[in-house]
């Protein structure tokens, strides 16, 4: 892994992150969501301020993405073709949450063809593949926190857990911070769709506002006219203390 | 009224659902020809510095399955105790060694192992040192909010003891559920969710 992300004339910041907030976050047991019951641990967990292993984190650099990897539509597909599906745009900031931009994160996301269907092993749905769609892309933000994707928008699909559930059309991500402890998996939504607020992934979360944040709102300024719509989602993580007047001990 | 702190919220989390291996693992699930490899499957070169070791690791459910579909982060120290990483302003870590390691657990067995290196003594924030260990982070199906945990090594009695982390642990029953035995190389990590040996897990 190399060190690009941060300038020789920038310092790494190393102060404790601000501690998560519980009950913003979905709690580990929400029966509704049934496979969560069995998956859920019971006991408190041990609540510690961070150390190095939590402060430090991995570094990616921009030597292992290749030239198709933020572009969904073609990364899959064969020479001149292209996905099947609404073509968007999906553009934000990571951020964290004193609301500055996190330089140099991977991002990584995953999502269902516009029928709603997975290439997985494991997936059944009798909605067919596109055989020029494979749905895994990754972007590293810059230096700002920007980052941007080129994809088909993902159609719901049903999924056993109550007789009748269906996903809303949702884009997953994965994200790396700057240290171990911002690590965070999410899903993003689309402005307007009426599965969301069905959805009982989504209402494992208990705070509409956390849900809302969730939702990617159109862009019609940022669409490329006869081309792709776009969705602006940003992305929160974490925010750390400054170190300005830190109780710590010399070269820890 | 006062001046408002103009902090946001974190992005809620949720669940990496059953087909995390797509984004995260696409060449273990089937998706050829994007990435040429999934990354952090190889944590460790010829160079690496320090004992070479295999980590065996299964997450275990509250009926006492081993989720066949989840995903295993572990993030350590190289041999010398140093992160690879620039939020470590201590000195530079072995070049050979990410510190970094990413599996999918096994669709029939629910195994992963890491090939690695163990790790050295790092600094607790009060300068105390603690015990040799991985930080272990799970996703899955089913799991809201990813999972984090350390493992210890049952070979490293003496350092264990004095961790100032597994001092903190109340129920002193419970430090073993961090504390994976040796067997040859390879140590044996059970994580269990629920039940009576439910792992610790930290808010951290």
């Amino acid at each position: 892994m190399t060190n690009s992300r941060f300038p020789a004339n920038r310092t790494p910041e190393i102060g404790t992150f601000f501690p998560r907030d519980r009950n913003w976050h979905p709690p580990a047991f929400t029966p509704a969501y049934k496979t969560s019951v069995l998956r859920s641990p019971q006991r408190p967990l041990l609540s510690l301020d961070n150390t190095l292993s939590e402060l430090t984190g991995p570094v990616f650099g921009h030597n292992i993405l290749g030239e198709l990897d933020n572009d969904l539509i073609h990364n899959f597909a064969g020479p001149g073709e292209s996905a099947i599906g609404p073509r968007i745009l999906v553009y934000g900031r990571l951020l964290d949450e004193r609301g500055i931009g996190v330089a140099g994160a991977l991002l990584e996301v995953w999502q269902a063809n516009a029928g709603g269907r997975y290439r997985h092993k494991k997936e059944t749905y009798l909605a067919p593949l596109d055989p020029n769609f494979g749905g895994c892309g990754r972007t590293i933000t810059g230096e700002d926190g920007s980052y941007c994707f080129r994809t088909i928008q993902p159609g719901p699909y049903p999924w056993p857990n109550g007789p009748n559930d269906w996903r809303p059309a949702h884009i997953h991500f994965s994200i790396f911070g700057h240290g171990f402890a911002q690590r965070l998996i999410t899903q993003m939504y689309f402005e307007g769709d009426p599965m969301i607020w069905r959805c009982p992934i989504v209402r494992t979360i208990n705070d509409r506002r956390a849900i809302e944040g969730l939702t990617a709102a159109l862009d019609m300024e940022a669409t490329i006219p006869m081309d792709a719509r776009a969705y602006k989602f940003d992305i929160v993580l974490r925010g750390r203390r400054s170190t300005l007047f830190e109780n710590r001990i010399e070269g820890n | 009224m006062v001046q408002a702190l103009g902090r946001l919220k974190e992005s809620a989390s949720q669940t990496a659902g059953p087909y995390v291996h797509i984004g995260l693992t696409p060449n273990f699930a089937g998706i050829a020809g994007v990435y040429e490899r999934d990354l952090g499957t190889a944590m460790v070169n010829d160079k690496t510095r320090g004992e070479r070791i295999r980590v065996n690791i299964r997450v275990i459910d509250g009926a006492g399955s081993p989720l066949t579909d989840a995903l295993v982060e572990i993030w350590q120290a190289d041999a010398a105790g140093i992160y690879n990483s620039p939020s470590d302003l201590r000195g530079s870590a072995d070049p050979n060694f990410t510190g970094w390691g990413r599996l999918p657990t096994d669709m029939t067995t629910g195994e992963c192992l890491f090939e690695t290196i163990k790790p050295g003594l790092v600094p607790f924030f009060d300068g105390r040192k603690m015990a040799p260990h991985l930080t272990v982070w799970i996703v899955a199906r089913g799991i809201n909010i990813g999972l984090h945990t350390r493992m210890y090594f049952g070979d490293e009695e003496t350092a264990n003891a004095e961790d100032p982390v597994l001092m903190r642990i109340e129920q002193k029953e419970r430090v073993s559920t961090l504390v994976a035995p040796r067997d040859g190389d390879i140590y044996k990590f059970d994580i269990h969710l629920q039940g009576i040996n439910e792992t610790v897990f930290f808010d951290i």
